[in-house]
Parts: structure tokens; C-alpha cells; sequence
């Protein structure tokens, strides 16, 4: 399908979604509740299929996060990003999709580790890179760490 | 006790043990836990973070001109095909597309490169095998494929060659007549490789059904390159989102069937024989003109998010960058092949036995720094 053809295909499921069409790939902004059925319908439906899901990651963008799921359909090479913005910075939530995608256990454990949000429903939520006693998370904007020098 | 603290047999009866983070088989500190029940594994539990640079948040703070030398640090064997990665999603950015010259002068480093990484790998699944002599073929001809890009890019490992609209420097006056030698030379040795090490009962034997892995799980799991194709999963990025000039030459995508290690043993060596036939094709035609586009001092990126994938020797690199306009990324994220490869070890070595994750780990062909970044 064409992003356009996306578009309408999924406004007609979920019709309170809004997109972004200013990149390559066609962005579904949605709320960070609304992120578990979403992703559900785009992996079941055989119009959709998306079953492969080859990013996630986050941005801080200092007043929220924003989580960002890159996902390809394998039978029918098509892609979308979904973007799931976290309003609450001091104690960010989310629910886990590794039920879903195997791959997102790894990955929403170096989310946590190195943004701090906390993935609902994850089995093990733990560090991953950093020490289990290492405080704050490195890829925030306001993380400082004394010895950081900067040239 | 064990090193972290915890009793060594469970309550269960399960015999808990670490592998590495110094440990010849994982060719590098990867620290593996895992839980055996006699001798067959019951879990795989990775531990990492043991050569974490934070490569991403460094990024944060350089301009993008400077920020692809660190990639050269991750997958230091894809070196080159991560700088190209790097400059292809800058010049998306900029919207500008580097000449042609720069373009196949890119394409034929990216696939020594491949040539180079996959001989690497075969010289040490036989030496983590026990077969000694292969590693010594296998260099023979690797140190050739090093030596010529010495000669053009000035490094044998961590090149930085591509930058962002083209190539660094010209290519050097050698550069066709040796590439075309050494291609003779190991166009004639792929013989010997399947007679040292391929045909080799007991390699064959710790090989064959062995850390199976299915293709819906290599699809879940995130899995590419030739793990994945050696579970028949096409997940080639040149042939799916070609670039650089991939759609223009002939090639065969490689897919195995079985999904064990044998299968994407054979994946690879199937690939060398791949890239020696797109080197050969390219390497009297590279066209003449400019080796890299021009380009303002200091780039600045639109607002906006860039994706660019690439196929290292491992898998599908992704660079997304993230830009607010200024001089130097706001956000960027390294979608490694290692790390989505490395999610699927516990999968492929659950019920297998202690011996054989020696045989999954070769085959899986891990490199930790790109792993842990």
C-alpha cells in the first residue's frame, strides 16, 4: 500500500489518530494509551501485517517523550512509524509490545536504561548497558554528569 | 558462589554458569549466564554493557562531519559500510546525492569490506571449531583485500573513507589493477576453503541440526543478514532498499532453507562468491568525474527525522537521525545488526547442548562493541 492508501485504511480503524506526512515514511502520532490495540491491529490484519518491527527508540524532547516504532510488512513492503508522546517526564510510562515482537525485549530495555521509561507489563525490566547502581539516564537532556568534558 | 553473587545450582537443580566476558568464543566481552540442566541449556541470559561508549550521546555534541568517525568504532569489521550509512543519511538530509564516481568507489569498498569481514569469520568459526590452519588461509587473503584499502584510504581497519557527498580522497593509480589481482586470487582459493574446512566431517557434524532458528522467529526477533537468510527470511537491504548504485549491478540475494548453523555458514560463503561477481562487474566501469560532491563547510540538516539503512557483513544498519535544524544532530539512534542478532541467542541455544553454543555463536557472528555501542 501507498502511504496514502495507509492513511485511509487506517483512519478507517482508528479513527482518532493523527499523522505526520513530512518524511519518508508515513507517522502515526498517537496517545501513549492508545499504543497496545494500535499496534495489535497492524500486526493481525492480513490487509496490514506488519511484522517486523526494525527501530524503537525514544527522543526527549525536553517538555515530553516521544517513543518511536519503525515497522515493515514483510509480505507487503510497506512501512510506518508510530509515534507515542509520554507527557509525564519524571515518572514515564508505557505498555510493553515484546509480547508482540520479540525484539522489543532488548530494545525497551536500553529505552529504559538509557531514558528511564518504565514499560508496563515487561518481564524483565532491567538495566541493560549501565551498572545496576548507575543513577540517572544518559540520553535525557538534562542528564549531567561531572565528568563529562565537552570541547 | 558464583562471580555475581548468587548460588551456582538453583532450587530447581539447574547448574548456573558464566561465559566471558573473557572468553575466546565470543570474540569479545560478551558476558553470557546461562542455566544447564546436565548438559543441555535451559537459558541464555546476555549481560552487557562491558565496552558501552555511548556512542549515540557523543554523537549529540559533534558536527555532522565528525560523527561518522565514531562509527567506525561499532562494527569495527563493517567499518566502511557504517560511514556509508552515516554519509548516506547526511546527504538525505541535504538532499544532495554524491556523483556517480563517489558512488561506485563506495559500492566496491562496501563490498571488500564484506569479503574482507566474511574471511575473518570463517578463519575463526574453524579456530572456535578446533580447526587451526583455516585461520591461516583466511588471512592470506584478507591482509590482500586490508592492504588495498591502505593503499586508497590510509587504514586497514577503521577506513573513514565515506563522507557525506562522496569519497574522502581518490582512489589510487593501483587501486583497479590490484583489486582485479586479488579477486583472481581468491576467485581460485574458494576450492580450498570448501576442502579445509567445509567438507570436514566433524565440522559438518557440530554444525548440521544445530541452534536452529525458524524464519517467523527471525522475522520477530528482528533478526537480518545472513542469520536471517540462512533461516530463508529476504531481508537484503540492497536488493529491498537499494543504494548507492546496488540496483544496477547482478547479483543473487543467498537464502538458505534449514535455519540451522550450517545454513548460515553456508550463506556466507555463498555471499563471498556474491561480492567477488559485483566487484569483477564494477571495478573496469567505475566512471570518470568527480569524487565527491560540494558541499557548505558546515552542514546543517532541515528540521526533520532521516532514515537510512544499509547492509553491513552482519545485517541491516539503520541510522536515524533526529534534527533540529542545527549543526549537529539533536538525536541519533544506531539500529545495529548485532544487537537484533543478539535477541534471538536465547531462542536459537534453549535445548541445545553446552558444546553447541560455541557452534551458534560463530555462526551468529557477533561483534560486541557494535552490540553495546
Amino acid at each position: 500500500m501507498t502511504n496514502e492508501e495507509l492513511k485511509q485504511y487506517i483512519s478507517a480503524l482508528f479513527p482518532t489518530v493523527t499523522y505526520d506526512e513530512t518524511g519518508e515514511f508515513l507517522n502515526i502520532l498517537i496517545a501513549s494509551n492508545e499504543l497496545k490495540p494500535l499496534v495489535e491491529r497492524l500486526r493481525q490484519d492480513s490487509a496490514l501485517k506488519f511484522d517486523y518491527l526494525f527501530c524503537l527508540t525514544c527522543i526527549d524532547w525536553k517538555t515530553n517523550l516521544m517513543m518511536v516504532y519503525h515497522l515493515l510488512s514483510k509480505t507487503h513492503r510497506h512501512t510506518v512509524v508510530i509515534k507515542a508522546k509520554i507527557a509525564d517526564v519524571v515518572k514515564p510510562e508505557i505498555e510493553t509490545i515484546c509480547d508482540i515482537y520479540q525484539t522489543a525485549n532488548f530494545h525497551e530495555r536500553e529505552v529504559y536504561d538509557l531514558f528511564g521509561v518504565n514499560f508496563k507489563n515487561h518481564p524483565d525490566m532491567r538495566r541493560l548497558l549501565l551498572d545496576e547502581s548507575w543513577e540517572g539516564y544518559p540520553l535525557r537532556k538534562n542528564y549531567v554528569d561531572e565528568n563529562m568534558i565537552s570541547l | 558462589m558464583s562471580l555475581l553473587g548468587e548460588d551456582i545450582v538453583t532450587e530447581e537443580g539447574e547448574f548456573v554458569i558464566n561465559i566471558g566476558p573473557q572468553h575466546p568464543s565470543t570474540h569479545g566481552v560478551l558476558h553470557l549466564k546461562v542455566w544447564l540442566d546436565g548438559e543441555t541449556i535451559k537459558k541464555v541470559q546476555p549481560h552487557l554493557g562491558y565496552i558501552h561508549r555511548s556512542i549515540e550521546k557523543m554523537s549529540e555534541s559533534l558536527s555532522y562531519r565528525n560523527f561518522i568517525y565514531a562509527t567506525s568504532r561499532m562494527d569495527y569489521l563493517s567499518a566502511h559500510i557504517n560511514n556509508q550509512a552515516c554519509a548516506l543519511c547526511v546527504e538525505k538530509g541535504l538532499q544532495i546525492e554524491a556523483p556517480p564516481r563517489a558512488q561506485m568507489i563506495r559500492l566496491i569498498m562496501a563490498e571488500l569490506t564484506r569479503l574482507a569481514s566474511h574471511q575473518l569469520w570463517w578463519g575463526c568459526t574453524g579456530l572456535d571449531l578446533g580447526a587451526v590452519s583455516p585461520f591461516f588461509y583466511a588471512f592470506r587473503e584478507r591482509e590482500a583485500i586490508l592492504e588495498i584499502m591502505e593503499e586508497t584510504c590510509g587504514a586497514r581497519l577503521t577506513q573513514n573513507y565515506a563522507v557525506p557527498g562522496g569519497v574522502m580522497v581518490d582512489i589510487h593509480p593501483n587501486f583497479q589493477k590490484r583489486t582485479k589481482d586479488v579477486m583472481k586470487q581468491i576467485k581460485s582459493k574458494f576450492k580450498e576453503y570448501d576442502d579445509v574446512l567445509t567438507g570436514n566431517v566433524i565440522f559438518q557434524n557440530r554444525n548440521k541440526d544445530v541452534g536452529f532458528l525458524s524464519a517467523e522467529d527471525a522475522i520477530s526477533y528482528g533478526c537480518t543478514g545472513p542469520m536471517a537468510r540462512g533461516s530463508g527470511v529476504s531481508c537484503d537491504v540492497r536488493k529491498w532498499f537499494p543504494y548507492d548504485g546496488y540496483d544496477k549491478v547482478q547479483f543473487d540475494e543467498i537464502l538458505g532453507k534449514e535455519g540451522d548453523c550450517y545454513s548460515r555458514y553456508m550463506v556466507r560463503m555463498h555471499e563471498m562468491r556474491q561480492s567477488v561477481s559485483i566487484i569483477e562487474q564494477l571495478i573496469d566501469n567505475i566512471p570518470e568525474g568527480d569524487f565527491q560532491a560540494k558541499t557548505k563547510m558546515v552542514l546543517k540538516l532541515p528540521k526533520g527525522e532521516f532514515y537510512q539503512r544499509v547492509e553491513t557483513a552482519r545485517g541491516e544498519l539503520g541510522v536515524f537521525i533526529v534534527s533540529d535544524g542545527a549543526a549537529s544532530p539533536y538525536r541519533i539512534k544506531y539500529r545495529s545488526p548485532n544487537f537484533s542478532n543478539l535477541c534471538a541467542l536465547d531462542k536459537v541455544a534453549r535445548g541445545s547442548k553446552i558444546g553447541d553454543l560455541v557452534a551458534i555463536m560463530s555462526t551468529i557472528d557477533l561483534i560486541i562493541p557494535d552490540v553495546d555501542r
